[in-house]
């Protein structure tokens, strides 16, 4: 059925392709919902506004003709929204093992605190004797994060993960510049890296030179050596520890004196810092210079895509370079933001303002509510359920590297696949069984990755539910009936997507 | 809902496309430029006007990684990437784009036009002669919060789909033939192309995309736009009542912000004001003073505040 709708003014009359269809489509509790340039065009917008008083514009320009908004009643778009809300999953629903993300249950106080009105409703340049409070918040997340990673000079400005390591590169080249050593241009990256990892290092003009992971999935010091060569032209290294295949890169000591003498500096990506805190200091094993990703360790919710926000922490060697602002506290015990030319060495600055400032509110509140204690025991769970789904799951499927592991499991298909069952499959199948699915394909060093990472935060009745499942994948696979992993999911709001198709005709808005 | 959100930020910006969101404004031009520069492989970078100072220090600090890049103000030539042009600019007056197209069109350079202030986008026309349009949707449905975590938005041709940074959602349909939603064209992004990728970004401002949503759903046509004429109104309402008290609006054109001259240091007459519980506005050099209205804006406050000026000039 094709619906005829008033679309962006009261005049203009469209057919609406697939409208009535889609809503027709709601069974039960399942709405089907289009989008809001689909459900017609109302009398008055969802707001209640002053009335205009016809003030002659003084823009200089002409005013804006029709934009082509929708206009709907507040009820029409409450209903929008939660509709679609209950079309997505989120740690809210269930368990969530994507390896590397770190989907940790956001406790609830965080939200409290982060919206007091004398946090969220502060201008970003008020003059700082009226934002003492803001600045001892971002001080003292500054100070926590310095010891719990022995790097004492720290940065809260980066938005994300990859902005952080953007950030701390940055900081070693303008060291490397400002020491004369400006002709280093190659970074080491092991195979096993995140996808940002080489994606920033070329951000900032750097060339990579591949570490190659060898069999036990570690890093080297055979195989390190041989990346770094004599070292003259190598600006530093790029490593994840624990790695992206949840193990602890047991050598990392070793490469990190190596990569000092021949003047480089140690980066890590603190992406899997929540196997670590209140355990193991990076700057104890050799890194200069780290990422923390507030949304993944410290429990800032980061749904659909963000916000994130990605600290950096460096040495003594680096803290002169850091990018701008950092807090610092006066004599007097006030606090101050370092304003433009300030610290002359610094890399410059990155983002605008302060960085994701109601990220460190949620990040100081889930630390101090942990205490050190707490902490230590986040890490410590983590790893245990981790070890938890390994030691279940091993006998079932491959296990490309021995454990134990650290906070996260690498698995792969290859004993599945054999049948014609992939990942893909598996990752299909557990959306069927109501959960959300592993990291799949990643990383890259092993074919058909499933990177399961439980956090600290699951329960085990919801881990032994995920085992179950991927237990009953595994035998039936085995007994033959594999025929039917391929159609899954069959219950959920919507079967496989064609990407492909998205791809190839991208349709990426609303057009009448 | 980021299908939604990429219609509204291509619908408000006049442009064919809009990615799911970047960190902010700042960093949002920084990009920009850095896709001016793989457009047209040259490597010189103008600012046009007086581009927010944030963002012109996130912009410099992006370039000055890249060997040979440069940063200059003023107008573009046969070397430039792009012109960046911010309207309304730092000190308040919107821009007429027309003359900028022109040169852009003469030397090959494209057009990136920043909007820090994304509610002026109600009022002031579509910056449809822009290449690029980046900027800050911060003040539609999200906190303040003292910088972050706002959204920064980006939106472009269709042309320039491919060098695009950013996620992006797309339609398609799933096994039934039934409508739904992906994220799309990731052969442009760091997790597949690693070291070849448009950009490092991964995590973005999803919540706060979807909170811009929410509130411009709510919002809709009329409401934008009346929204967007409150913030003008009451900033003449402003600028009429400080003239009246004696004082010079440096604008002859605004949209909600625009700069006064104290006639005595800036810096102080703020500093002076904080004790009484004013935020008076931003300290430019020397005797200026950045002030902005909203729909928030009240008689009352404007009120309080030309008599406190009074009182400390």
């Amino acid at each position: 059925m094709v619906a005829e709708r008033k679309i962006a003014d009261d005049k203009t009359v469209v057919k609406v392709k697939n409208d009535m269809d889609i809503m027709d489509q709601t069974r039960g509790l399942n709405y089907e919902e289009n989008l809001l340039w689909e459900k017609g065009y109302g009398d008055h917008p969802g707001v209640d506004l002053p009335t205009a008083k016809g003030t002659p514009s003084r823009t200089g320009l002409p005013a804006r003709g029709k934009v082509g908004l929708p206009q709907l009643s507040e009820p029409q778009v409450l209903r929008h929204f939660v509709r679609l809300s209950t079309k997505n999953y989120s740690i809210d629903h269930g368990f969530f093992p994507l390896g590397s993300c770190t989907m940790k249950h956001n406790p609830r106080i965080n939200e409290k605190i982060a919206r007091l009105p004398g946090f969220g409703g502060i201008h970003p340049m008020q003059p700082e004797s009226t934002v003492q409070g803001a600045l001892r918040v971002m001080f003292e997340l500054q100070e926590i994060l310095g010891e719990l990673t022995n790097l004492r000079g720290v940065c809260l400005t980066p938005a994300a993960g990859a902005h952080g390591e953007l950030a701390g590169l940055m900081t070693i080249r303008r060291a490397h510049e400002m020491n004369g050593q400006g002709h280093r241009k190659v970074i080491l990256v092991p195979d096993s890296a995140h996808g940002t990892n080489p994606a920033t290092a070329a951000m900032c003009d750097y060339t990579l030179r591949v570490i190659p992971t060898k069999e036990g999935g570690r890093v080297t010091v055979e195989a390190f050596k041989e990346a770094l060569g004599d070292g003259k032209d190598v600006a530093g290294m790029m490593v994840t520890n624990p790695n992206t295949c949840g193990l602890f890169e047991s050598d990392i000591i070793q490469c990190a004196d190596l990569l000092h003498k021949a003047g480089g500096y140690f980066y890590c990506d603190g992406a899997n810092f929540n196997a670590l805190v209140g355990k193991v200091r990076p700057g104890d094993f050799g890194v200069d210079v780290m990422h923390i990703n507030l949304h993944k360790t410290f429990s800032t919710p980061h749904g659909g895509g963000g916000p994130g926000s990605g600290p950096i922490c460096v040495n003594e060697k680096l803290r002169l370079y850091l990018p701008m602002p950092l807090v610092v506290k006066n004599a007097d015990g006030s606090y101050h933001l370092e304003v433009e030319g300030e610290r002359a060495t610094s890399m410059g600055r990155l983002k605008g303002f302060q960085g994701q400032f109601g990220m460190h509110i949620r990040a100081l509140t889930y630390i101090l509510s942990h205490g050190a204690d707490g902490l230590k025991q986040v890490a410590e769970d983590a790893v245990l359920n981790a070890n938890y789904i390994l030691s279940q799951l091993q006998d079932d499927y491959y296990v490309p590297f021995a454990g134990p592991c650290m906070h996260e499991c690498l698995l792969t298909d290859k004993l599945q696949k054999e049948s014609g069952v992939t990942t893909l499959d598996i990752a299909k199948t557990l959306i069927e069984h109501g959960m959300h699915p592993m990291t799949t394909f990643f990383p890259l060093v092993v074919s058909g990755a499933m990177l399961i990472e439980p956090t600290e935060t699951e329960s085990k009745e919801s881990m032994d539910r995920f085992i179950t499942v991927m237990k009953s994948v595994a035998s039936d696979v085995k007994a033959g009936d594999s025929d039917k992993f391929h159609q899954f999911p069959l219950s959920a709001p919507r079967r496989r997507l064609d990407e492909t198709k998205a791809a190839r005709e991208p349709v990426l808005r609303w057009k009448a | 809902m980021i299908f939604e959100y990429q219609t509204f930020i291509a619908q408000l910006t006049g442009q064919d496309i809009a990615n799911a969101s970047m960190y902010d404004g700042a960093t949002g031009a920084a990009e920009a430029a850095l896709m001016a520069m793989r457009v047209t492989k040259r490597d010189k970078v103008v600012l046009g006007n007086t581009l927010h100072p944030h963002y012109r220090d996130v912009v410099a600090t992006y370039i000055n990684n890249q060997q040979g890049a440069s940063l200059v103000d003023g107008k573009p030539d046969a070397q430039t990437a792009c012109v960046i042009i911010q309207t309304p600019d730092f000190h308040g007056t919107p821009h007429n784009l027309a003359d900028w197209r022109k040169m852009c069109d003469e030397t090959g350079a494209l057009l990136v036009v920043v909007v820090n202030e994304i509610l002026s986008l109600g009022l002031l026309p579509a910056p449809v002669e822009a290449d690029i349009v980046c900027g800050e949707a911060q003040s539609v449905g999200v906190a303040m919060s003292y910088g972050g975590p706002h959204l920064g938005f980006f939106a472009t041709k269709e042309k320039y789909l491919r060098q695009m940074p950013g996620r992006l959602c797309g339609m398609t349909v799933d096994a039934d033939g039934k409508r739904g939603f992906v994220l799309t064209l990731n052969t442009r992004e760091q997790h597949i192309r690693r070291e070849k990728a448009t950009s490092n970004i991964c995590t973005n401002q999803g919540l706060m995309a979807l909170a811009f949503t929410v509130h411009m759903a709510l919002l809709g046509e009329g409401g934008f736009k009346q929204l967007s004429t409150l913030n003008h109104e009451r900033a003449c309402d402003l600028a009429d009542a400080l003239t009246k008290a004696g004082l010079k609006v440096e604008n002859q054109n605004f949209f909600n912000e625009f700069v006064i001259d104290l006639g005595k240091p800036a810096q102080a007459v703020v500093d002076k004001l904080a004790t009484q519980g004013i935020i008076a506005g931003l300290a430019l050099s020397g005797n200026k003073l950045l002030v902005a209205a909203t729909e928030m804006t009240t008689d009352e406050h404007i009120k309080t505040f030309v008599n406190a000026l009074k009182e400390v000039l």
